[in-house]
């Protein structure tokens, strides 16, 4: 990730953003609200492109878990997860629900769960993704001590296995995470920039 | 992307989903039409293909903001971009599950419904491939709309402007190619016509509703 800079909604929100991952490392990134974490970790993901700068990394690499878990509240937790294997070609969705402890809600629907167990489940589909890169937006929002040690489990058995991990977090994981304050590269001219789509209209 | 549609048609008709929606609205315009037009079967027969069409289109429209926008707030359209499946795919699968939970039912009640409006019996066979042949584009067109205008809040005034003109050649030809066998003309000519605004949507519109979400999700 070379000198990159990101726009949202027209604004530019930061820039100069440069940092390099190798396979078994995670990085937490740091900075108030509004700073651009959000921005920054959808760039990576690939959902907008940069203004300036590059991402280089292997091409269908990256999976990525935003503030919504992206649940169908009238399926069960099992055909949640079945869906997102499916779509990952996954065969087996049994360790993404030991990871997070779900055996016991297979045939919940979704809609009934609370606020912890969606995330857990939104948390378990990345599991099922087989991805190297795992770009995490707040993970632990509404997950309790003992489900944030679960994730800090799994985020620690996907890098020992050689994956990599980028997430936007305040929680201390006692993971050994790199931590990246975003603080500094605030843009410094956030005057409105020409909004890219005005070519269109 | 088969698990997709195999996903989208399980919600459809789930509780709340669409699928009694769109089927609904038109069996309820049908059946009203003859109240408001007066019991004269020479006028309904006159009308009956062009109710039984704008009906179908008009309950096409009903459920077209549910395509994304439901995907879109509860996060999975950000999930499913950033999923191995192509956007390309992902937009045919959505159109193909809409047309299976609207244009074919509507398609198959269609016959029915023509008895109310004391359709011509050389009428039925037509109303029946004129609409197989034209709802898909109404499914694959509106599903470009909805990806438009996926992300706006109450899209679906700015959804309906945006697709009722360009479902209109398909209303044409499609009213034309049934009206014509009804009056013992030729209809090849709309009813190629039909098929060629189908078959370019389908071939088209899944790039532009494709890039038209990267651009929305941004």
């Amino acid at each position: 990730m070379d000198n990159v800079a990101c726009a949202r909604g027209g604004l530019r929100v930061i820039e100069g953003v440069s940092f390099t991952l190798q396979a078994g490392q995670a990085l937490v990134i740091r900075g108030p609200n509004g700073i651009g974490k959000t921005t920054l970790l959808r760039a990576i993901a690939g959902l907008q492109p940069v203004l300036e700068g590059t991402i280089a990394m292997p091409e269908d690499a990256v999976a990525y878990a935003g503030h919504a878990d992206g649940l169908k509240g009238p399926l069960s937790v099992e055909q949640n997860l079945r869906f997102w294997a499916q779509i990952y070609g996954t065969k087996s969705i049994g360790r993404a629900l030991e990871a997070f402890d779900m055996t016991g809600l297979l045939d919940r629907q979704a809609q009934d769960l609370s606020a912890g167990q969606k995330r857990r489940l939104g948390l378990a589909r990345m599991e099922v993704t087989g991805r190297p890169i795992w770009v995490l937006d707040e993970p632990t929002v509404s997950l309790d001590a003992a489900n944030t040690a679960l994730f800090a489990a799994m985020v620690a058995r996907h890098i020992d296995g050689g994956g990599i991990a980028v997430m936007a977090t305040h929680i201390e994981l006692g993971l050994d995470t790199q931590i990246f304050d975003l603080a500094p590269f605030k843009a410094s001219d956030s005057a409105s920039q020409p909004f890219l789509d005005e070519a269109f209209l | 992307m088969r698990a997709l549609l195999v996903r989208d048609l399980a919600l459809a008709v789930k509780a709340g989903g669409g699928f009694g929606l769109s089927l609904a609205f038109f069996l309820i315009v049908i059946v009203l039409v003859p109240f408001g037009v007066g019991p004269d079967t020479g006028i309904l027969r006159e009308v009956a293909t062009g109710i039984l069409w704008v009906g179908a289109l008009l309950a096409c429209l009903l459920s077209l903001d549910r395509i994304f926008q439901l995907d879109y707030e509860d996060g999975s359209l950000d999930l499913l971009v950033t999923s191995p499946l192509p956007l390309e795919g992902l937009v045919a699968a959505k159109a193909l599950a809409h047309w299976l939970t609207t244009g074919l039912p509507l398609t198959l009640v269609a016959p029915l419904l023509g008895v109310l409006l004391n359709l011509d019996p050389t009428g039925y066979r037509w109303i029946v491939v004129s609409l197989a042949l034209g709802t898909p584009a109404l499914s694959m067109i509106g599903t470009f709309g909805a990806a438009l205008t996926v992300g706006l809040k109450r899209g679906g005034l700015l959804l309906s402007l945006l697709v009722l003109p360009l479902y209109v050649p398909t209303l044409i030809f499609g009213a034309e190619t049934v009206r014509r066998a009804v009056d013992g003309l030729e209809n090849t000519t709309p009813l190629l016509m039909l098929s060629g605004i189908t078959l370019g949507t389908l071939a088209l519109l899944p790039f532009a509703a494709a890039a038209a979400i990267r651009i929305n999700l941004r």
